[in-house]
């Protein structure tokens, strides 16, 4: 169970989430929705340790763990994964020692042996074949030339692979093509356990269609100003997100 | 305050006898002028364009030995026999300080018949023929005070002959050893010479079997004839007290092509100086260097590559990954000149500094007196690249192993780029373990064994 308490969190200075209060509980998939700068990302990035963003007030915790006491790479060996909104590219290191690396880390932190070659290669293949990754992007670099829809689907790869309990998708569905976000999201429902649970980011009701979330949250500018059923995500593909904003008045100068 | 030069002005003038006594008269017949040049130059100074990195003469200030009576210094070449890339095969030849090494224990390789690999003092005593139209030929004593000094003292060092039309069918691998139970200068000196269509693919691997300070000059005379091929890679693991002064000519001949790779894994001070001259027509020169240092290890390459005749390539690739307080040079000059039509030249230095307190001074210099050519030149110093070193993590590769596997990435361009598969492979593991700092002072020897641990006395 993942629980975020009164979270302020910012980057060079600069405040960004003024206060998040979230629980997520096992097996429950919420979305995020909220326009953009609104922090959804931001909130992502400081879930799974990236060192640019300083926390200054709240808490985090993962299964009574405090989070924000462990390293990036600690996190996501306790189950943690973020489909990145735009995933690097990193030039010379492959696909499969990457990957290799960070299973074996993982499976390292548990006390476990290294997987034996043969086997990582074959859960490579099994692997691939959830999200129809082609064998090709697999031999490459990591994200090496891939184009956008590409990476959002090495994205998901990589998570089958790794198997987090709690999965972040940031905007994984944004460059991806029809067809590919359907195998996408299949890939992404087969891999759902009543043990995993996930924070899904979208702008869209799209992937929602595919990815039924049992709660959605609607942030704006670094506060989350409501949180109801999947039905809320439909309202907001017709009505926009002004009808949420905080009373006129309120909090005028942090929009400016 | 005494200049670094007078102790070796004062050796040369004791022992000048010694030193031809014990050596031959191809070598000896330029000790003399070598000397003179020496004197008249010195040491160069920082401000010499081509020696702007390296302080030469705070190198050469220590009193080191010279072994000017040409003593024996038993090695076990079983030992160093391990320092072999496995699975290539080589015919393996070994020089120890700066003699070529030949006793009874160690085997002769076959080679095809007209072959020669052997001593450069012996063949020259016996076919000076071989010898005397090339020696000293490109190295000139006048023009560089390491030449000089070399050409002043060395006695012997290594004789490679290919005939015409000849291909070397396996890879010769040369193990220079330094060997001492003092701190010792050794002056190594190397002529290759490939005929008409001779190919060769040559490795060097530079050791040291104790922890004493070196000091080394070698000197290495490379003729590449008339569409004959050259593949020469070679790779330094010494220790932080090496100072490697290392000068390296190669002259390339109508439609020849060379390839020439230096990979220092391990150094103390290494300045190697690599001069190409392409001075007949469709040659190809491709030059390819790595250089990992940490701590307080100094490398500085610096090449010169001279387009003298029209329709030849030139491609050069130095990546360099510093840690530490470790400082990387890189100098290339690509020199066109008139008449050189149709020159193409390709230069990159790209390097990565680990740490705030590595240094790296890079300066790629185009230099083009023809019109109608293709030249291009780059260089780039960066960090690890942060996005990169995140997104690993939050895959959850720790923060050491993600530095590592991006550093590796990094120089890995260079060692795929070897045409030796069995090099590259071996490479491709020697880095990896540097990067963990598993590597020995010889790694090259198996793992975690000092060469020194097991001498023979
Ligand atoms: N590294 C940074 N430096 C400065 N400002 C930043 C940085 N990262 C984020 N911000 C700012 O923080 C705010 C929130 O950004 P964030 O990326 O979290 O938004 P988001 O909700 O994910 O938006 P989108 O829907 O466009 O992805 C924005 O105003 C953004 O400009
Ligand atoms: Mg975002």
């Amino acid at each position: 169970m993942l629980e975020i308490h009164d979270l302020h969190a910012g980057i060079n200075g600069k405040e960004i989430l003024k206060g998040i209060d979230l629980v997520v509980k096992e097996g429950e998939v919420h979305a995020l929705m909220g326009h953009n700068g609104a922090g959804k990302s931001t909130l992502s990035n400081v879930i799974v340790g990236h060192p640019a963003y300083e926390v200054t007030q709240g808490s985090i915790t993962w299964n009574g763990k405090d989070l924000l006491a462990l390293k990036p790479e600690e996190r996501a060996h306790e189950g943690i994964f973020l489909s990145f909104q735009q995933p690097v590219e990193i030039p010379g290191v492959s696909m499969v020692n990457f990957m290799r690396a960070a299973l074996n880390a993982k499976r390292k932190y548990h006390g476990l042996e290294p997987l034996p070659a043969a086997d990582f290669l074959k859960l490579m293949r099994e692997k691939r074949k959830i999200v129809e990754l082609d064998n090709k992007l697999a031999n490459r670099s990591v994200n090496e030339g891939f184009s956008g829809g590409e990476r959002k689907r090495n994205e998901i790869f990589q998570m089958a692979m790794l198997e987090p309990t709690l999965s972040i998708l940031d905007e994984t569905d944004s460059g991806l093509d029809v067809d590919a976000l359907r195998v996408v999201a299949e890939g992404f429902n087969k891999l759902r356990t009543p043990q995993t649970s996930a924070i899904v980011i979208t702008h869209y009701q799209r992937l929602l269609d595919y990815i039924r979330p049992d709660v959605v949250h609607v942030l704006i500018d670094g506060r989350i100003v409501k949180t109801a059923g999947p039905e809320l995500a439909a309202e907001i593909e017709q009505r926009g997100f002004d009808w949420l904003k905080p009373e006129a008045g309120e909090d005028k100068t942090d929009h400016i | 305050m005494m200049r670094s030069e007078q102790q070796y002005i004062d050796l040369f003038t004791a022992h000048h006898e010694a030193l031809s006594a014990h050596s031959v008269p191809a070598m000896n017949a330029l000790r003399e002028q070598a000397f003179e040049d020496f004197c008249r130059m010195g040491f160069p100074t920082q401000k010499v364009e081509r020696y702007k990195y390296t302080d030469v003469a705070e190198a050469f200030a220590p009193d080191y030995g010279v072994n000017v009576r040409g003593l024996a210094f038993p090695v076990n070449p079983y030992q160093a026999f391990r320092c072999d890339v496995p699975n290539l095969s080589t015919s393996l030849y070994f020089v120890v300080n700066d003699r070529f090494y030949d006793d009874e224990t160690v085997k002769r390789p076959s080679l095809p018949e007209g072959v020669i690999i052997d001593s450069l003092s012996r063949v020259a005593r016996e076919r000076p023929q071989l010898v005397e139209p090339y020696y000293g030929r490109l190295a000139r004593s006048s023009k560089d005070a390491i030449n000089a000094l070399n050409t002043m003292l060395a006695q012997d060092g290594l004789f490679i002959y290919v005939p015409r039309n000849l291909a070397v069918p396996r890879p010769i691998q040369v193990v220079n050893i330094l060997r001492a139970d003092v701190p010792l200068m050794a002056n190594r000196r190397t002529l290759v010479v490939l005929e008409e269509g001779a190919q060769l693919q040559l490795l060097i691997c530079d050791h040291a079997m104790d922890d004493h300070a070196f000091l080394t000059t070698q000197v290495v005379e490379t003729f590449v004839g008339e569409n004959a091929h050259l593949e020469c890679y070679e790779l330094e693991e010494t220790h932080s007290q090496n100072h490697r002064f290392s000068n390296t000519y190669v002259d390339l001949s109508a439609c020849s092509t060379a390839t020439l790779g230096s990979i220092t894994l391990g150094c103390g001070l290494t300045r190697n100086r690599t001069d190409v001259t392409l001075s007949g027509e469709n040659g190809e020169a491709r030059l390819i260097g790595a250089v990992i240092a940490d701590g307080e290890q100094h490398a500085d390459n610096n090449t010169l590559i001279d387009h003298r005749a029209p329709n030849c390539q030139s491609t050069e690739l130095y990546k360099y990954v510093l840690d530490g307080s470790a400082v990387g040079a890189f100098a290339g000059r690509v020199l066109v000149r008139e008449g050189a039509q149709k020159t193409t030249s390709q230069e990159t230095n790209a390097n990565l500094c680990a740490t705030r307190t590595a240094r790296m001074y890079t300066q790629p210099m185009l230099e083009i007196y023809a019109d109608d050519v293709k030249c291009s030149h780059g260089s780039t110093v960066g960090q690890l690249n942060d996005a990169a070193l995140f997104y690993m993590r939050q895959r959850g590769v720790p923060e050491d192993e993600a530095r590592l596997l991006l550093k590796f990435a990094f120089v890995g361009e260079v060692i795929d780029s070897i045409h030796l598969p069995a090099l590259r492979d071996r490479l491709h593991y020697l880095v990896e373990k540097r990067f963990r700092g598993e590597l020995g002072r010889c790694a090259g020897c198996g793992d975690n064994m000092k060469c020194g641990g097991e001498r023979q006395q």
